[in-house]
């Protein structure tokens, strides 16, 4: 056995040094090997040590945020999280990003992205049965926005549309934060039996590791590297490490591998993802607290002549890895002929805790197992807090114009106008079970054959966060709570994805401490858990980090699906009122950074014993079927969130009392409010019973007609409103000024 | 009401359409494989939407020629009623069992919303619920919808009252902005000869529930339970 097989060159701390690896951690490699590593060893502690797999500089924040309540199943460390919905079935989701392949070629980064969620969850055990996605681009002036805009719908499409799984929501932002890094994080949920869910942790000493899906070949070597470091000039040429996807090979994987899991023949399953066969291989391994043997020679490859090295980091798309129980390779095998995708037994399971690669008859790697999996670098990197931000008042921020001419403005604004021209691209209705697809507040996706269905959202609002990291991460995961409360569900539980810039800048890891201790504040409150997540640092370009972005992904469960409730305002005559409290805050508005050129002052504050009374009050509402539409205020206010109803419902409306209103009335973002409609006759019940929780309400006028009249200025058609809220994005995708 | 959905590798709306097919008729739907070289007796066969094959080499060019098809061509020139949704379009044209071919849209972009459509002809197993004429709404969803014939086939087809529906603008009005593809003549589903076989664009499937919030594809499973019962 030679440990310096005669192809791979000898490894220095130079090679070490490419590979990623600090001067520390090389010589912390070296304690647990023991000897010179050879190449194929460096590079496999190279991806399994880097942030992209280890989370090494945010392990220790982000096991401050709560993980558990009793419907949660499974937290964060698997696949993917796992909640309990009833009836002996699952929901397991999770978002993950794909940032920088996104950045480097959108079409591909963005649709392998949407395949590496999808198997996160059909590996254990779910039928992937909604799409969401959170999109940051750059400023539309940006020359590089457009390409990657088309780039990335075009991509996320071609994935999601082909697989059949409907893409049903999502959020895009515009920012000059991103204009070198753009944010590309999917999520899927799938629903699974309780009794059929499938962990990576491997068990039995012998049992046959088993390869199914694609070939591998060259393609994402070093794709989790890459991910773990800041982009430069030259990103462009790093090309070559974004992996292709096939969403048809794709297809045929989930309906495989749903096909084997309904026989007992699976003991632990996990899908090749970042840096493939190895964090694959090591972490079922090691999770089980056993050894691996693997014989690359059985491999299904794509590529003549691929090295040991080369097979071990490559990030071919469409693979899993699973441990059979032994005697039942041949039925497995037959599913995966029927649907065409390669199936080959490539090493076993052994009880001496060791890593042992083979290939032409020669030993590759021999390493002791553990230290890939638990001696991992951990860093307990400084903080700097971000300086508080004074508070604006109101009357320093003055309307320039009439509230109609205002309201009309800021809804043709870039993060404000309609994303109709991006979900259109999407499938958002294959599987016949969406109820409410994009464009709404959260999605709604039936739980197929059940009165059931499944509210979903992504939310956060990066400029909060940079302003004031604590407030922003709790308005996400409050948003997030709004938005699934408004359709009628009970939230459940969150994913997480942790955009974040350098770690070892201070300034960037004290936006990070500061967000995760706003989240678990608002998690512990709403009983909102976290149950996955995922963390993408380095969202750098030339030292230039991006807006903090802890983009949330909520679930939650409507029992009985014909409760629900749209956001468009549904019969003339419904009487709108407004639920929660109102101070007119201004600070990091949309209409003080659109209107007044300001991104400045403190995020609105997030009072989450209020939030946790309106949405108590409104899921209570919506219950006894008293509400007619409901849509929660966020960007833009209470005058964007009327023609947001209005726009969404084809129908006017006619409002009392806000003639003479302010710009912090009509467009501060105040957090914990509701717009909601109820019939003439079920408005007392509404107001008594908002009284009754001490919730604040304020009837606000009564739909009808084609146009808001009632605001300063003049009446507003609808059709007008629509023309500008539409016409943004398609005329900055087709080339228009932007 | 017996019927059968055809799944090749790829397909991903067999179980909604074989939804719809099982509510209306309380018989649960055969689901064959492409490999399959027979079929049960049954009243209806659908060729559902996706990516059969993965859209490679040209949309529903390889499913075409599975073995599955040459039992569907016979059960066809039998007149057992057919109905190819999207992706089954697709593929009833490139198997010949409806003229023309379905292109590229002609924006390039895929697709998905519901659209405005006019019901051509409704005397039909497939239509005859319908009122001649009606202004229907039912989602698409599409990379490759844009129809395309040659003018003698147009010919024969419009001659003929073969054109099933027709895309309209908001108003009803079969116009150059209601046409979400640029198909021909507004053209989003046609029959064949003997209206036994139809092929359409949108997804009758996706507007059938009331949860859906649409149920104007409702009819033509309706329609084809008193055809056929």
């Amino acid at each position: 056995m030679s440990h310096t097989p005669a192809k791979e060159p000898v490894v220095t701390a130079e090679l070490a040094a490419e590979h990623g690896l600090k001067p520390d951690e090389y010589a912390s490699m070296l304690e647990s090997v023991g000897r010179t590593p050879t190449l194929t060893e460096l590079g496999i502690y190279s991806v399994m040590w880097s942030e992209h797999c280890s989370y090494k500089s945010s392990r220790v924040w982000l096991k401050k945020l709560p993980t558990t309540a009793p419907w949660v199943i499974c937290g964060p460390g698997e696949n993917a999280g796992v909640i309990d919905i009833g009836d002996g079935q699952a929901a397991i989701f999770k978002m993950e990003s794909h940032n920088h392949p996104s950045f480097i070629e959108p079409y591909q980064g963005a649709a392998t992205g949407v395949g590496g969620i999808l198997r996160d969850v059909f590996t254990m055990g779910a039928r992937p049965v909604a799409n969401l996605n959170a999109l940051r681009f750059g400023e539309p002036a940006n020359p590089k926005t457009r390409h990657l805009v088309a780039g990335v719908v075009a991509g996320i499409g071609g994935y999601g549309n082909c697989v059949g799984v409907p893409t049903v929501g999502g959020e895009t932002n515009f920012h000059k934060a991103y204009n070198g890094n753009c944010l590309v994080n999917a999520m899927t949920v799938g629903v699974a039996q309780t009794d059929k869910i499938f962990y990576s942790k491997a068990a039995g000493v012998g049992k046959p590791v088993v390869y199914v899906g694609s070939k591998t070949g060259r393609d994402g070597i070093h794709g989790a590297t890459m991910s773990s470091a800041e982009f430069t000039e030259d990103s462009e040429a790093k090309r070559p490490t974004v992996q292709v996807g096939d969403p048809f090979t794709e297809k045929l994987l989930i309906e495989a591998c749903l096909e084997l899991m309904a026989t007992d023949a699976i003991v632990a399953i996990q899908d090749m993802g970042a840096a493939g066969l190895t964090s694959s291989s090591v972490e079922m391994a090691g999770k089980g607290g056993l050894g691996i043997d693997l014989d690359l020679d059985a491999v299904p490859q794509r590529e003549a002549g691929m090295t040991p090295y080369e097979i071990m980091l490559s990030e071919s798309q469409e693979r899993m890895l699973m441990i059979l129980e032994p005697g039942r390779e041949e039925e497995a095998k037959r599913i995966f002929d029927k649907w065409e995708l390669d199936f080959a037994v490539i090493g076993k399971l052994t009880d001496n805790g060791r890593m042992v690669i083979r290939m032409h008859g020669a030993t590759w790697c021999d390493v002791e197992l553990a230290p890939l999996f638990d001696k991992a670098p951990l860093y307990n990197r400084p903080t700097e807090p971000t300086p508080p931000q004074p508070e604006i008042a109101a009357a320093d921020a003055p309307l320039k114009a009439s509230a109609r001419d205002t309201l009309l403005a800021l809804m043709g604004t870039p993060d404000l106008a309609s994303r109709r021209w991006i979900w259109e691209q999407y499938d958002s209705q294959v599987g016949a079970d969406t109820m409410i697809g994009p464009g709404g507040d959260a999605a709604l996706v039936r739980v197929h054959g059940t009165p059931k269905a499944l509210a979903m959202t992504t939310d956060c609002t990066p400029r909060y966060c940079y302003a004031d990291p604590v407030r922003g991460g709790a308005q996400a995961v409050a948003e997030a709570y709004r938005n699934i409360i408004t359709v009628g569900a009970l939230p459940l539980a969150i994913t997480d994805n942790m955009n974040f810039g350098n770690p070892e800048k201070p300034r960037i890891m004290g936006q990070f401490a500061g967000c995760i201790e706003g989240m678990a504040e608002a998690c512990r409150v709403l009983d909102f858990p976290v149950v996955s997540g995922n963390v993408s640092l380095y969202n750098e370009t030339n030292g230039e980090g991006i807006l903090p972005t802890p983009a949330i992904g909520g679930v939650g469960l409507l029992k009985d699906s014909t409760l629900a409730i749209g956001s468009g305002f549904k019969a003339e005559g419904d009487v709108v009122l407004l639920l929660g409290k109102t101070e007119g805050h201004v600070g990091q508005s949309l209409y003080l950074r659109e209107v007044h050129g300001r991104e400045e002052g403190a995020p609105p504050s997030v009072d989450l014993a209020a939030e946790r009374r309106a949405g108590d009050l409104v899921r209570g509402l919506i219950e006894a079927r008293n509400l007619t539409a409901c849509h929660d205020l966020a960007d833009g206010g209470l005058a964007v969130g009327l023609a947001e109803m209005a726009l969404r419902g084809k129908k006017g409306i006619t409002l009392t009392g806000l003639a003479n209103a302010d710009a912090g009335l009509l467009f501060g973002e105040d957090q914990g409010r509701y717009l909601v409609t109820a019939a003439a006759g079920d408005v007392a019940a509404v107001t008594d019973a908002a009284k009754a929780a001490g919730v604040p309400v304020t009837t606000l006028g009564t739909v009808g007609g084609t146009a808001i009249t009632g605001l300063g200025g003049g009446a507003l058609a609808l059709a007008d409103l629509r023309q500008v809220h539409e016409g943004w994005l398609p005329g900055y995708m087709a080339g228009d000024a932007a | 009401m017996k019927s059968a959905v055809i799944v090749f590798p790829g397909s991903n709306c067999e179980r909604d359409i074989a939804v719809a097919l099982e509510q209306v008729s309380g018989h649960k739907t055969f689901h064959a494989w492409h490999r399959d070289t027979d079929l049960p007796e049954v009243d209806v066969i659908a060729v559902p939407g996706g990516f059969s094959y993965g859209d490679y080499l040209r949309c529903g060019a390889m499913a075409a020629n599975s073995p599955v098809m040459r039992v569907v061509k016979e059960r066809a020139a039998k007149g057992v009623k057919v109905i190819g949704v999207c992706n089954g379009f697709q593929i009833l044209t490139e198997a010949g069992l409806l003229p023309g071919a379905l292109i590229r849209n002609q924006s390039l972009k895929y697709i998905c919303k519901t659209v405005d459509l006019k019901v051509e002809n409704t005397d039909s197993a497939f239509t005859r619920h319908y009122t001649p004429g009606q202004h229907i709404g039912i989602p698409v969803g599409h990379g490759e919808g844009n129809y395309v014939a040659d003018e003698e086939t147009l010919k024969r087809l419009e001659g003929e009252g073969r054109v099933a529906f027709r895309y309209t603008d908001a108003d009803g009005v079969v116009n150059a902005a209601g046409n979400p593809n640029g198909a021909t003549n507004n053209i989003a589903g046609i029959f064949n000869e003997t209206r036994t076989v139809l092929g359409m664009m949108p997804h009758p499937e996706r507007a059938f529930d009331p949860q859906h919030g649409n149920t104007d594809g409702r009819a033509l499973f309706t329609s084809l339970l008193e055809s056929l019962s």
